[in-house]
């Protein structure tokens, strides 16, 4: 339940090439509304909820846990190995940078 | 004039492959899902223009797609594959327990009454199911709990269901196969399971007469004939007439029987598909030739079929789910490589075309026979 004082940021992410079609937009980046603090872990379910096609590809179906071959930038810095709870910086939610889920660059 | 659509699965990506009743003027269509991998792709007897189709990527996981219109357009169902209640353990490569963790379907199988019923064949391995065109999956739980489970392994290339075959004279009896399990039996629609690998023998294993442990590669059946099967073992090809109880070695005069895919002709339940390769080590065609071995006996008795084929300097391999015949009177026979080869035979194996070549490398081969 959204309380009415609370924050709606919208988040600009950055999709890869195959979610990007999985998703069926026009853009690779999408813009989702994020409700509260903006972290990896409230991005992913606001673009979980507005792409349903897209749960289970980036993160776990149950724990959450990020694919292991996924990776997490924004404003130049990686975060896929911090907490999905760690919040980002503000020029994410301001929506100046943008949230960037990037396929490792791993396989042949 | 009746048409015939083949359903390609390869290494990065699908294709489309269609024909009229000659067989001889080929469409291709694709890439569908470019870049992924489609291990299966299989379309509903009850209604051709819905196929589901299974993609893969070690990036992005598991996806189902569906399509509704013949695979013109596509959309994706759900990906919700969750066992059901405890997971347990089993064996590892090395011998330890290892947890059941979900990595891909690697068969689908739709119901031969409704639409929007499919099995799933699930590594690590489970049978799902949905009622819903894939929109929900709950497993068959009975098979991952048999009591066996815990001394389960992996094949080389995981441990996956790989087959699935459903009794058309029986909507309770199932038949699938797990490599490096062997092979089960269902006669309650999924509920209870029966190992039926009595008879397989193979090299090193401690206890000849284990239940299960088998490497098997693929089953077959013709719908006239549920109590007889066809296996190809990880090394023998084998046939049972009472529906797993017992199986006999049919390999005859094979120059190898190892391989993945068996088929049976359209037409003639006794008539028989395989495609040998050289060895277990050696995951290529024997002698630099691409040989069909058909059987018009149920096995024992092989003939090589050539005709059309490569018959030098060739070293591809054909997988597991990548044979599949038509119902057209002429059965056709179809097959694709490893090296991104898909042919065709329009006279049941007496001679073949190549259809296309350069594809990525061919993990399944589905037909459909269209009025």
């Amino acid at each position: 339940m959204i309380t009415p004082d609370a924050t709606i940021s919208s988040v600009r992410v950055v999709l890869p090439f195959h979610l990007k079609n999985l998703a069926k937009t026009n853009s690779s980046e999408v813009t989702v509304e994020v409700v509260g603090c903006v972290t990896s872990g409230s991005i992913l379910d606001a673009l979980e909820a507005r792409y349903p096609v897209l749960s289970g590809t980036i993160r776990d179906h149950v724990t959450h846990k990020r694919r292991p071959l996924l990776r997490f930038f924004t404003c130049e810095q990686d975060f896929s190995h911090e907490p999905p709870d760690t919040l980002l910086p503000p020029a994410v939610a301001s929506g100046v940078e943008p949230f960037l889920i990037v396929g490792a660059v791993a396989g042949g | 004039m009746s048409q015939v659509r083949v359903l390609v699965g390869t290494k990065k990506g699908a294709f489309i492959l269609t024909s009229d009743g000659a067989r001889k003027d080929w469409q291709i269509d694709g890439p569908y899902f470019g870049g992924l991998e489609i291990f299966h792709m299989k379309a509903s007897p009850v209604n051709a223009n819905r196929i589901y189709a299974s993609q893969c990527s070690d990036w992005f996981g598991q996806v189902i797609q569906r399509s509704n219109d013949g695979g013109q357009t596509w959309d994706a169902v759900s990906n919700k594959f969750l066992y059901d209640g405890e997971t347990g353990t089993h064996l590892w490569y090395d011998g330890t327990p290892h947890p059941w963790a979900f990595k891909r379907i690697w068969h689908l199988e739709p119901s031969l009454t409704c639409a929007d019923t499919v099995y799933a064949g699930a590594e690590d391995a489970a049978l799902f199911k949905t009622t819903d065109g894939g929109q929900t999956w709950n497993e068959l739980k009975g098979l991952r709990r048999h009591p066996s489970s815990t001394q389960w392994n992996p094949g080389a290339g995981g441990m996956g269901v790989h087959t699935i075959l459903l009794d058309p004279s029986n909507p309770l009896r199932i038949y699938i196969a797990i490599s490096a399990a062997g092979a089960f039996r269902t006669e309650d629609g999924g509920e209870t399971w029966t190992p039926i690998n009595k008879g397989l023998q193979s090299k090193y294993m401690p206890d000849p007469n284990t239940e299960v442990g088998f490497c098997v590669h693929n089953l077959a059946m013709h719908p006239s004939r549920p109590d007889v099967l066809f296996m190809q073992l990880h090394w023998n090809v084998m046939r049972t007439d009472n529906g797993g109880d017992l199986w006999t070695n049919v390999s005859g005069n094979l120059p190898t029987d190892f391989g993945f895919p068996i088929e049976v002709h359209a037409h003639e339940p006794n008539t028989v598909y395989v495609v040998p390769i050289k060895s277990d080590s050696e995951h290529y065609v024997h002698e630099g030739k691409l040989r069909v071995f058909r059987s018009r006996t149920g096995g024992t008795d092989w003939e090589p079929l050539t005709d059309g084929l490569p018959q030098r300097d060739c070293y591809v391999n054909v997988l597991r789910d990548a044979m599949s015949v038509d119902t057209l009177d002429g059965c056709g026979v179809y097959f694709g490589t490893t090296g991104g080869q898909v042919y065709a035979s329009a006279d049941g194996g007496d001679s073949w075309n190549t259809i296309v070549q350069n594809l990525p490398a061919v993990l399944s081969i589905e037909v459909q026979t269209l009025p």
